[in-house]
């Protein structure tokens, strides 16, 4: 890039198509890391509770990134990033199953009675489970097949990904809420809003709310 | 640093002991930071010596003591106590000290002595969760006179057959084995006896959450978790949750502490 031509050379989609095995093997990371942890002594004295916690921070963050390509790929105008959206949402979702297992066997012993009566009392997990249950249908019709069967109302599912993301910080507050320490969901509270933000100011921008680009 | 005690066979448990590892580096003390693992890393920097623990209020005798004076108050006893936080894990665990009525009596409560309230240490340069406004600081926690005379209710100095490492509660803490852990104040520098119940550190915060009295009890929910069940600590990545025993096992010996009241409202 040279200040004689200030629009980039536009990423073409066999490009991303060579870094996704790389983003793919970075969002790895967390996985690899508790296994190689798991293997070395390095999950505490209460692995259940860090694995937990930790399979719940790791979906946020990946929540965030999905959420952060179309910003980025505005800010950069690079619009063959959104090519790698779709796997950072579904490592998002991957994340969030396993946050979601790791309660129902380490907290709940996989007792289904025992898990309903943890949704219906805490509200914690009434919102945890309200974050989760549109990110399943986001999964399923996350295909090419779904994207083309459903057509426009493809993407008015998928915005229901907002819920989710409110949903989500949400949860994370309320896990904090009796310890008084807000920092890390304030954090990713912000970073959302910071992201939707974006996306209201281009669609006015743009005077439309269509947001399609 | 090894502390001698002698075993009390009267406070002895067969369960398998938690290992030193995990109970020395498993640890809430939140002056330290709120993760489990900040008291290990940051509390070597906190100074306890010199050391002295004051008691005022309502006694006959106020006084400070020195802390190695603490140490010879009483011969030291080791007793295996579990330890159940409210969070839902627990412990069993090899303590070393003795009751803390030996050191009361030296001080004489007078009649209207019904609270024993305890104060943390506060040192801003070793305690860098002192800037999370978390908790109001100094930590402060309390017990009723009855429960704080009970011979179960017992001055620590000491874990494993050592001398209490910092992030225990060194020098000087308490356990009251009945209750959740977060009223066991460690490194104690004042013990005040009052007339009014105290407003401890988590009763302040969150009363709907933390109780006073916060005695183990599987039949009153945390209002974000159960209290029926915890997970016993080192038990294993697959092991299934152990069922969480009335006043944590002691009812035997503490329930009558309590005859007539309502637990589910004084939790």
């Amino acid at each position: 890039m040279s200040f004689s031509d200030p629009r980039p050379a536009k990423w073409s989609a066999k490009q991303l198509g060579r870094i996704k095995p790389l983003v793919f093997v970075v969002a790895l990371y967390p996985l690899l890391r508790w296994i190689w942890l798991g293997f070395n002594d390095g999950l505490g004295a209460n692995p259940p509770e860090f694995l937990i916690r930790s399979s719940g921070i790791w979906a946020l963050v990946a929540l965030c990134l999905t959420l952060a390509i179309t910003p980025l790929r505005r800010l950069i105008q690079q619009p063959a990033l959104v090519r790698l959206r779709r796997m950072l949402g579904l490592f998002a979702f991957f994340y969030t199953v396993l946050h979601l297992l790791g309660w129902a066997m380490w907290e709940r012993g996989w007792s289904l009675a025992s898990m309903w009566d943890d949704v219906v009392q805490r509200t914690f997990i009434t919102i945890g489970m309200l974050a989760f249950v549109p990110m399943v249908a986001l999964a399923i019709t996350s295909t090419t097949g779904w994207m083309r069967r459903l057509g426009r109302y493809w993407q008015a599912l998928h915005r229901s990904v907002y819920a989710v993301a409110a949903l989500s910080v949400w949860h994370f507050w309320l896990v904090r809420a009796g310890k008084n320490d807000f920092f890390e969901p304030y954090a990713y509270g912000i970073a959302l809003g910071a992201l939707l933000l974006f996306r209201l100011v281009h669609s006015m921008r743009q005077g439309t709310v269509s947001g399609r680009q | 640093e090894p502390l001698p005690a002698t075993p009390n066979p009267d406070y002895w448990l067969s369960n398998r002991q938690t290992s030193e590892k995990d109970v020395t580096s498993y640890n809430n003390f939140y002056e330290f930071g709120t993760g489990k693992t900040d008291p290990l890393r940051h509390a070597g920097s906190m100074q306890t010596r010199p050391w002295t623990v004051t008691i005022e209020g309502e006694v006959v005798k106020p006084r400070s003591f020195d802390i190695d004076d603490l140490l010879k108050l009483a011969s030291i006893e080791e007793r295996i106590y579990r330890l159940r936080c409210v969070e839902a894990w627990s412990m069993v665990i090899p303590w070393s000290g003795y009751s803390l009525s030996t050191l009361l009596k030296q001080v004489e409560p007078t009649s209207k002595a019904k609270y024993v309230e305890f104060v943390t240490v506060v040192q801003p340069e070793a305690m860098p969760g002192l800037n999370d406004r978390i908790i109001e600081w100094p930590y402060v926690e309390g017990l009723r006179i009855d429960e704080a005379m009970h011979p179960l209710t017992m001055l620590v100095f000491g874990v494993y057959g050592k001398m209490l490492p910092n992030q225990n509660g060194a020098p000087m803490r308490v356990a009251i084995p009945w209750k959740y852990g977060f009223k066991s104040g460690k490194s104690i520098v004042k013990i005040r006896l009052r007339e009014t119940m105290p407003v401890t550190s988590w009763v302040g915060i969150a009363p709907n959450e933390y109780g006073f009295y916060a005695n183990v009890n599987p039949t009153v929910p945390h209002p974000r978790w159960s209290q029926a069940s915890e997970r016993r600590i080192g038990d294993g990545f697959f092991a299934p949750r152990v069922d969480t025993l009335m006043y944590n096992g002691y009812g035997d010996q503490v329930a009558s502490l309590y005859a007539g009241m309502d637990l589910a409202k004084y939790y």
